[in-house]
């Protein structure tokens, strides 16, 4: 335990040392910076509420998602606090992001009036690194992240309910349209909701770039599948949202969890909306 | 028989009740053939009972529906007889209400914009109708027809007026179809208008120097097509020839850096622009208005999701001559937003806050010289996305009118 704390509080001193924590962040009522170049992305302090710091941080939230996300468990972004940008050349290159930000847990929340005072709010740290390679195909970023209290997470009384409800013999759910086209989720299938969610974070973090913005716009269908194992096994077919293309793209995929084990995602295949597609968006 | 002399001395009759606030059900519990006998002597018409089920046997419950003024002489009257009874409706005027407002929303026509359900989502045909109801109901209200969609859907501007050549402040909302929250908040930016003009004086003093001008469906085909086949269809639904790919993004074919970074040449895509500026009948028929009207002052064009209150420009980085004072209006516009739920936006120009777009509505706009010039994204900020639930749709609206009238005001303020 004690290693722990000390290798956490190693690396956020790292953290604080790339950080020019002496440059005094943008508040939103400064003027904003004038960008001469946006076609090329900023280097050096971002802009928190600006579209740079924001996709960055919104892989983070995909990449904390995956590790920790749950059928109970969904962190959405809240707000950028701080951000910077570089060119890394040592090692692997690409742009590297180092932000700090905060996210909420909307996962077990079914307060939907106020969006912004739901579920609890972690402080979280990151470096995200789009790499930038040599031929045209798409690499993944890589995503170094600390979040305070994480640890602290565990398992709720729900969680549980719903594991041994539907890990139960005769358990075979199917649902369709989550949320509907009012936006209506029933309370029972919210978690099946929040699961698609967790599972697209794979897709999503794995598909990211710095041209592209991911959010899931809905579960076209999800079936239970039938397995030996204590697992909670679901089909899913989601649509994914790219806010810079703004783009629908389809995606089925096969994912299992357990409270022990997390969420994680066995099968992917991406479904083209035309014959002629040729691909997902991607890095240009 | 003693016991009911002094029930009926206690009992005062009411007649022609209008409501039935207080009644009450109750359902009694007779043990024995006795207390049978005890109910069915009770005076109905004078206490105004009406026996839902009536007092036969003990093995039977006896369900009375008792005024409100009686109700004292009949629990006295039970309690004395130590006749068992609960209370199966404790107020029959709650019930009835809830039933009507039940009924309304399920009522296929209402009859009149009070009568009509802002907490969930219309289609075009309801849409149509409240605007034709809101016209019958409001002298200021007419309905001016700019133009047809490429399926020859009317395509209906609400113009809110006091007077004759007035300079005029514009709203859109649903040019992108399957942002479903904006055309239900222009309804109800609608209604607010006819509300709050002569009790707002902030706002009647708007109106009574500028008209206001409302598209509420902006993409009527797109919309229709969201509601039959596709939730998440954004375009207009024109083909595109030589493409098996239909409609063309109506938020990059305007004539602001038509063809530039941030739109596509691809007719499959979400974001492709056209053939040519202005190619689109949803967005020319706009172009013709703002030109021939000529007195436009302001104008925003409402969308979602992302929640953020954006300015030109989204085709360049060069910054608008008056950023300064846009970035500022946007700062207060958007505080007052969040005054009301503590929803928070972003905001800044378009190409630094969300991408780079070209051919937007508000680069041209501000071009043809409408200062005020500014694109909403709504909420949410990809929870729900597009499939916001319907019971955001007021506070949605409510917040943003308060960002839409802080507009307005500095507008009317601050005269060019």
């Amino acid at each position: 335990m004690e290693v722990f704390w000390l290798l956490l509080s190693l690396s956020l001193l790292e953290l604080s040392a790339a950080l020019p924590g002496s440059h005094s962040t943008r508040r939103p009522t400064d003027p904003a910076p004038l960008q001469s170049q946006t076609q090329t992305m900023a280097t050096g302090d971002l802009v928190p509420t600006h579209f740079p710091a924001r996709r960055a941080a919104q892989v983070a939230l995909h990449h904390l998602n995956t590790h920790h996300g749950s059928p109970f468990r969904v962190f959405g972004l809240q707000q950028v606090h701080t951000a910077t940008a570089e060119d890394q050349v040592v090692g692997t290159a690409g742009r590297k992001y180092s932000l700090d930000f905060s996210v909420t847990d909307y996962g077990s929340s079914v307060c939907f009036r106020s969006m912004t005072n739901e579920g609890s709010v972690l402080r979280c740290s990151a470096e995200v690194l789009f790499p930038r390679t040599e031929t045209h195909t798409h690499t993944p970023p890589e995503v170094h992240l600390r979040c305070e209290d994480l640890t602290h997470i565990s398992s709720s009384p729900e969680e549980l309910a719903f594991y041994q409800k539907h890990t139960a013999p005769h358990s075979a759910i199917s649902a369709h349209d989550l949320p509907d086209s009012q936006g209506n989720i029933s309370q029972d299938m919210q978690p099946f909701w929040h699961l698609a969610r967790v599972a697209a974070s794979f897709i999503m973090l794995r598909e990211s770039s710095e041209n592209t913005e991911y959010n899931m716009a809905q579960v076209a269908n999800l079936t239970q599948q039938e397995t030996s194992e204590k697992q909670l096994m679901l089909k899913y077919h989601v649509l994914l949202h790219d806010i810079v293309s703004q783009e629908i793209i389809h995606w089925k995929l096969l994912c299992s969890w357990s409270p022990e084990g997390g969420v994680s995602v066995l099968e992917t295949e991406w479904l083209p909306k035309c014959p002629h597609d040729t691909g997902p968006p991607t890095a240009n | 028989m003693k016991g009911l002399l002094v029930l009926t001395a206690l009992f005062v009759a009411v007649f022609g009740k209008v409501t039935f606030e207080g009644d009450q059900v109750l359902r009694i519990t007779a043990k024995d053939a006795e207390q049978i006998s005890l109910l069915k002597e009770l005076p109905e018409q004078t206490l105004g009972l009406d026996f839902w089920m009536e007092p036969v046997h003990e093995s039977l419950p006896v369900d009375v529906h008792v005024p409100f003024h009686s109700l004292q002489a009949v629990r006295a009257f039970l309690a004395y007889n130590q006749i068992q009874y609960n209370i199966m409706i404790e107020n029959v005027q709650d019930l009835l209400d809830d039933e009507e407002r039940e009924m309304v929303k399920s009522r296929a026509f209402p009859r009149s914009t009070d009568d009509f359900v802002y907490t969930t989502y219309h289609d075009l045909n309801s849409i149509y109708s409240f605007i034709d109801m809101l016209v019958a109901e409001n002298s200021m209200v007419s309905k001016i027809v700019i133009g047809q969609s490429y399926e020859s859907r009317p395509l209906n501007v609400l113009k809110f007026s006091t007077g004759a050549n007035r300079p005029g402040l514009w709203i859109d909302t649903g040019i992108h179809s399957r942002e479903w929250v904006t055309q239900a908040s222009g309804i109800w930016f609608a209604k607010k208008i006819v509300t709050d003009y002569g009790r707002d004086p902030v706002l009647t003093d708007i109106l009574n120097k500028y008209d206001i001008f409302l598209e509420i469906v902006t993409n009527p085909d797109g919309y229709a097509y969201t509601h039959s086949r596709d939730r998440m269809w954004r375009k207009t639904r024109k083909p595109n020839p030589g493409s098996s790919c239909v409609g063309v993004d109506p938020n990059r074919n305007w004539d602001a850096g038509f063809g530039g970074g941030g739109s596509s040449s691809n007719p499959c895509t979400e974001t492709y622009r056209g053939p040519s500026a202005h190619s689109e009948p949803e967005v020319k028929a706009i172009v013709d208005f703002v030109k021939s009207h000529g007195n436009l002052k302001a104008f925003v064009s409402i969308h979602s999701y992302s929640q953020m209150l954006l300015y030109p420009y989204g085709y360049k980085s060069t910054p608008a001559k008056d950023q300064a004072e846009l970035h500022a209006l946007a700062s207060k516009a958007i505080s007052e937003l969040q005054s009301l739920y503590n929803t928070s936006y972003r905001y800044g120009s378009i190409i630094t806050t969300i991408y780079q777009a070209s051919g937007g509505t508000i680069d041209w706009t501000y071009d043809q010289g409408i200062k005020y010039s500014y694109t909403f994204e709504l909420r949410d900020t990809g929870r729900y996305g597009f499939i916001l639930p319907a019971n955001q749709i007021i506070p949605t609206a409510e917040e943003t009118w308060l960002a839409l009238m802080a507009i307005m005001e500095h507008t009317k303020n601050n005269p060019y």
